[in-house]
């Protein structure tokens, strides 16, 4: 089993035994989707909740274009959108005393973002530890679509 | 823009590094005076990465810190993170209370101290910065968090990443001596504030 790591505003994916891991997520949201018939998984680590005028150098950092590519690349690997099931962790806020722009608010409004992609590509959400203020280590395995998550205060959860 | 900042010459870096070096320099001494010990700093180091490796510039993602950040406000905008290991928020609290056994969480109080000391560090390295570039600067209200500093940095580097895969982070570590005093003191540009600094500066900037 190897553990592939996926950076802030990246995304991978895996196959059966494999482990997908993103490390430290803040506002940011872990989304995992998985097939498990083929057991093929696929990792992002978003950033923002739209590209819109913004550079899309890296379609990656956004929901709207992270998610579709992720699906794509897994069906690459072998994998059927129609079997694919969600998992979703992260969108924290980090700084509750910090409220002055809208950008702060960026944790839940990319939890809704992932959500609203992930609908219109029919794919549902199994699992999710999202909001609150702490920040989120998450393991997904591409054997069981197992997600695991570490958080500082509230140990290990498995979803 | 974001590509530019990849082709900074030798001069530009050490333009930057001079800027890191006069604000840490004044912060250094501000944090000395607060903690009535002689508190040492690093050359600023001027890092060029993206955003996807900024890890290798916190050591250690999953580490439990303690994270002041403020917000830049005027002609350079950025924002400013001012990162403790728990083990020298401890000794700094234990330098201002008298009275503090090293922990894993801190009172309200506490929290409280350590964001003032985010606000004068942060406040003394503006003011050198923004006499050397003859700008006006102020730092927002300071939020403070104690978590993982992955997930902090997160945060701080929401701004950049509306426009840039790339961040430029001038990096100041403070130590005090022997003891465990280890700190970090990030300054990030916003999109565009590396070219207004430069313009300021007279430095050519193709």
């Amino acid at each position: 089993m190897n553990i592939i790591k996926v950076g802030m505003a990246d995304m991978n994916v895996a196959c059966s035994p494999d482990v997908l891991r993103t490390v430290g997520l803040g506002s940011c949201v872990g989304v995992a989707i998985i097939d498990l018939s083929c057991k093929v998984a696929g990792l992002a680590h978003i950033m923002l909740p739209a590209a819109g005028r913004l550079d899309v150098e890296n379609p990656a950092k956004y929901a709207d274009t992270a998610v579709p590519l992720l699906v794509q690349k897994m069906q690459q690997q072998g994998a059927c959108l129609n079997r694919m099931i969600a998992k979703l962790a992260g969108g924290a806020q980090m700084f509750t005393n910090l409220n002055q722009s809208d950008l702060i608010r960026v944790g839940p409004r990319n939890v809704e973002a992932v959500k609203t992609v992930l609908d219109q590509l029919r794919i549902p959400v199994r699992g999710e530890d999202t909001g609150g203020n702490a920040g989120r280590t998450i393991d997904f395995s591409a054997a069981d679509g197992s997600l695991t998550i570490r958080t500082v205060a509230q140990g290990v959860k498995t979803i | 823009m974001a590509g530019r900042l990849f082709e900074l010459d030798d001069f530009q870096l050490s333009v930057l590094r001079e800027i890191g070096n006069i604000g840490a320099g004044h912060a250094a001494t501000a944090l000395s005076v607060l903690m009535q010990k002689h508190i040492e700093m690093n050359v600023p180091r001027v890092h060029v990465v993206s955003i996807q490796e900024i890890d290798e510039v916190i050591g250690g993602a999953e580490q439990l810190v303690v994270g002041v950040y403020l917000r830049v406000e005027g002609e350079i905008p950025g924002s400013m993170f001012l990162m403790l290991k728990m083990e020298s928020a401890n000794m700094l609290l234990q330098i201002l209370t008298g009275s503090h056994q090293p922990v894993d969480s801190f009172s309200e109080l506490e929290m409280s101290a350590l964001m003032e000391v985010g606000n004068i560090l942060a406040g003394s390295y503006l003011s050198a910065f923004s006499d050397f570039t003859k700008t006006n600067l102020h730092a927002s209200v300071p939020a403070i968090a104690v978590d993982m500093a992955g997930a902090l940095i997160n945060a701080v580097l929401l701004h950049i990443g509306m426009y840039s895969d790339r961040a430029l982070v001038v990096d100041t570590e403070f130590r005090q001596g022997s003891e465990n005093v280890e700190s970090h003191f990030f300054f990030v540009p916003d999109h565009g504030s590396v070219e207004t600094i430069f313009k300021l500066l007279g430095v050519d900037f193709a």
